[in-house]
């Protein structure tokens, strides 16, 4: 029988307001083994531990129950304090009286008599307890960044500098991602690839960095401080190492029609072609799209061309296998697309732009070169009016229901550079609120309207309707003077909102990391460890986590790489005890848990056993890997003979709690 | 009847919550009656909310208003602007106990350029 000791917390109010915590002390002083009972105002306070650790020693306990907040919360916090006292800390067992019952209940009697029941249960467990020793697993001192835009340059140029080795996945042909489309960055107005490409050349020449441009991840196994991922190399029908990025292909090619996509399609580029000048690596990709010698054979002409011979059409995808220690996600973002927004006209108007479109037209490696002119008619537009919150805040189904966070600011930056470039052009800004939160945002803000003179005005637009001289009839309301506007504009910039990419959701799913109803990565703590997924391993990085500027994603990365460079600087990483274990004689050797188990950590061999009449026989048997093992249980469910238990979690244990529960 | 049991009135016809509306004004933007009415759909939907029913009542606004929903297709909220006013004219002639013409009256004062909508909602305007 053990001797056991319960600890009841009040949580200050948290616990204490709904629960009577000296009543669940009293009543679970009669239940077997327990020898002590009291209750304490924070036990998780260095006086609270000093408690449950002078009880331990003065009444020889050998298990206990802290009856408290969720395990998730300060199940370690206890281990540790009964470990130091001279118990297993896998001794210590938590009846969660908060978020199970104190934070969901209202009534204090019925509050109260659940606490006790799970105190209870709490204490049946803890009598079949067994002592249970952590083993350890070897560390990989590599990392993975999947996704090449700022968040995952600079998470990987923050690890190589730590000294570890770090790859990163890009699905495009060169990494940069949104950044690299982008003219100015707010609030200082410095040029994005300005700042950018120093640091993706950065990475590009960095040893410890190597570069999968062009490449996917298609299969993740393992746990963390192990993962095995298979990256898909798409074929891009151009030898990498051979390539010069010369370009001459990109000019000779014949097929000029394929949509630019760094240009937001407003202009063509070849079948062949580098995205951008900046590109890093500086190689170039064939769209097996449009090839016409990938699509029928005829053509050739870049193979031709190519002077270093690096052009292969027989090229294939090829899948690489790599181990790592951690993966960092940073899968960044896309604008929405406006298909559902007949209103403002986007899709009958080639002057009706988003505000990436109007980036692309105001950037001197943009269709235009960096002159601000109308996509239907080149002119240049005198009258501008910008929407802001275009599928942001939206509850009706056909936008997001979040607030993208970014289009105030970057609108408010087009809104100033067109005043301070073309002083004749009109400019106005149609917004529900302002929301400027950052340094020296909302001094930006105030400065296109008060130096700059942009009109601001507070309402939405409700119309945009194409006219037959070119120009755009805006409906729109003006909130504060009461009246409807009629404004005739040249050109109709929307802030579309913004959603996480769409390659996230399989990724998360392979990665067994969780994600909210926007598809946005969930961090394992929204305040204390907001760049980490629940899932151990997975971290977190730029907009794949939420709406965030460059500036924030910058922090969250290198936050991210400080995470990744705490794991991989140890070199072993304590297991979790609690691991599967079967019983050979009673394992019937049906394979049914090899079959279920997600980290192939069961396997079957052939053991001698002696039987009952002193002969041997030969019986094929599970065992389990304790290293691989995750203690997630699906073995111990899908045994049809009971020979699977989980330590810590045994069925004697969860039924001992059952029948504590139903007493 | 109270101040407070207009707006529940309102509210419980309507069946919308105009607790929803973050004050973006699209319904106003997007209205074809706009400089017909006295007080605009989002102002409708303020006054609503906040109590404000009296002038709603014996304002000329709720007769303008086309019941062409635009400002419920286009509300980010889902709101339903539309469904207030229309509510608020239902509580008029529902609190009179009367028709103010009789259906019969109507054929000869429909205009053939009339929107088809309009005519329908003077149908359902003038029927009850």
């Amino acid at each position: 029988m053990q001797k056991i000791g319960v600890f009841v917390c009040h949580c200050g109010t948290n616990i204490a307001a709904t629960v009577d915590v000296k009543a669940v002390a009293e009543a679970l002083k009669g239940e077997p083994g327990v020898v002590f009972s009291t209750d304490y105002q924070y036990m998780c306070s260095e006086a609270g531990q000093n408690l449950i650790k002078n009880s331990i020693k003065e009444y020889g306990l050998t298990g206990v129950v802290v009856c408290s907040c969720s395990p998730r919360m300060h199940e370690q916090t206890f281990r540790k304090a009964a470990q130091s006292a001279g118990i297993n800390p896998y001794m210590v067992e938590i009846a969660n009286i908060r978020e199970q019952c104190s934070w969901i209940h209202k009534d204090i009697w019925s509050a109260t008599e659940k606490a006790i029941i799970l105190g209870k249960a709490a204490v049946a467990k803890v009598q079949l307890n067994a002592p249970l020793t952590a083993g350890e697993s070897p560390v990989v001192k590599r990392a993975l960044v999947i996704g090449g835009g700022i968040a995952g340059i600079q998470t990987a140029l923050d690890i190589a500098e730590a000294g570890f080795e770090v790859d990163i996945v890009e699905k495009q042909p060169t990494i940069g991602g949104k950044m690299t489309q982008i003219d100015k960055t707010f609030p200082t107005l410095d040029c994005a690839a300005c700042i950018l490409t120093p640091k993706m050349v950065d990475c590009a020449q960095n040893e410890k960095i190597k570069i999968y441009s062009y490449s996917e991840v298609a299969d993740v196994k393992g746990f963390v401080g192990n993962f095995t991922v298979k990256i898909k190399k798409k074929a891009r029908y151009v030898d990498e190492d051979k390539c010069t990025g010369c370009g001459i292909c990109t000019e000779k090619c014949p097929v000029k029609n394929v949509p630019n996509e760094f240009n937001m399609g407003m202009d063509n580029r070849r079948a062949i072609y580098i995205p951008f000048a900046q590109a890093v690596p500086k190689v170039a990709t064939i769209d097996a799209n449009y090839c016409n010698m990938l699509k029928n054979g005829k053509c050739g002409v870049c193979s031709k061309f190519c002077t270093v011979g690096a052009i292969d059409y027989k090229q294939q995808d090829t899948i690489v296998e790599e181990k790592y220690g951690a993966i960092v996600v940073a899968t960044g973002f896309n604008p929405i697309k406006l298909d559902d927004f007949d209103e403002f006209a986007y899709s009958q108007s080639k002057d009706v732009i988003t505000s990436l479109e109007f980036e692309r037209l105001t950037n001197a490696a943009g269709p235009t070169s960096g002159t601000l002119l109308r996509p239907s008619d080149g002119k240049h537009p005198h009258t501008i009016v910008f929407v802001q919150c275009v599928g942001s805040r939206d509850t009706s189904g056909c936008g997001k229901t979040y607030c993208s966070k970014i289009c105030c600011m970057y609108t408010a930056k087009h809104a100033m550079l067109t005043r301070e470039k073309y002083p004749d052009t009109d400019v106005y800004v149609f917004y529900i609120d302002v929301r400027t939160p950052g340094k020296n945002f909302d001094e930006f803000y105030r400065r296109a309207v008060e130096e700059y003179g942009v009109h601001y005005i507070k309402g939405m637009v409700g119309k945009v309707v194409p006219r037959s001289d070119g120009t755009l009839m805006v409906q729109a309301s003006d909130l504060l003077s009461n009246e409807q506007l009629h404004i005739n504009a040249d050109l109709v910039v929307l802030a579309a909102a913004i959603e996480p990419d769409k390659s996230a959701r399989s990724l998360a799913t392979m990665l067994t990391a969780s994600m909210d109803t926007n598809d946005f990565f969930t961090e394992a703590h929204p305040k204390l460890r907001p760049v980490e997924s629940p899932t151990a391993g997975i971290f977190l990085s730029g907009v794949c986590q939420g709406p965030k500027d460059i500036p924030e994603t910058v922090s969250q990365a290198s936050a991210a790489a400080a995470k990744v460079i705490g794991l991989l600087a140890k070199d072993k990483l304590t297991c979790n005890p609690c691991v599967a274990q079967a019983n050979e004689l009673m394992c019937n050797g049906c394979s049914s848990c090899e079959k279920v188990c997600p980290y192939g950590a069961i396997t079957y061999s052939d053991k001698e056993f002696r039987m009952p009449d002193r002969t041997t026989a030969i019986r094929r048997v599970a065992s389990v890997n304790e290293a691989v093992c995750q203690g997630c249980g699906a073995c111990t469910v899908a045994c049809p003979s009971g020979a699977m238990d989980l330590k810590g979690f045994s069925n004697s244990q969860i039924m001992a709690e059952v029948d504590a529960i139903c007493k | 009847m109270q101040k407070q049991d207009k707006q529940e009135l309102i509210l419980r016809i309507s069946g919308v919550n105009a607790r929803k509306c973050m004050r973006c004004g699209k319904c106003s933007a997007t209205c074809p009656a706009y400089d017909e009415m006295e007080y605009h759909p989002h102002q409708f939907v303020y006054m609503v909310e906040s109590g404000n029913i009296e002038p709603l009542l014996s304002s000329d606004s709720i007769y303008k208003c086309l019941t062409c929903f635009a400002c419920v297709e286009r509300c980010p909220r889902d709101v339903q602007p539309a469904k207030l006013i229309e509510a608020v004219r239902l509580a008029v002639i529902r609190e009179q106990d009367k028709n103010h013409m009789k259906k019969g009256d109507l054929p000869e004062l429909l205009d053939e350029d009339l929107p088809q909508q309009a005519i329908v909602s003077a149908f359902r305007k003038y029927t009850k």
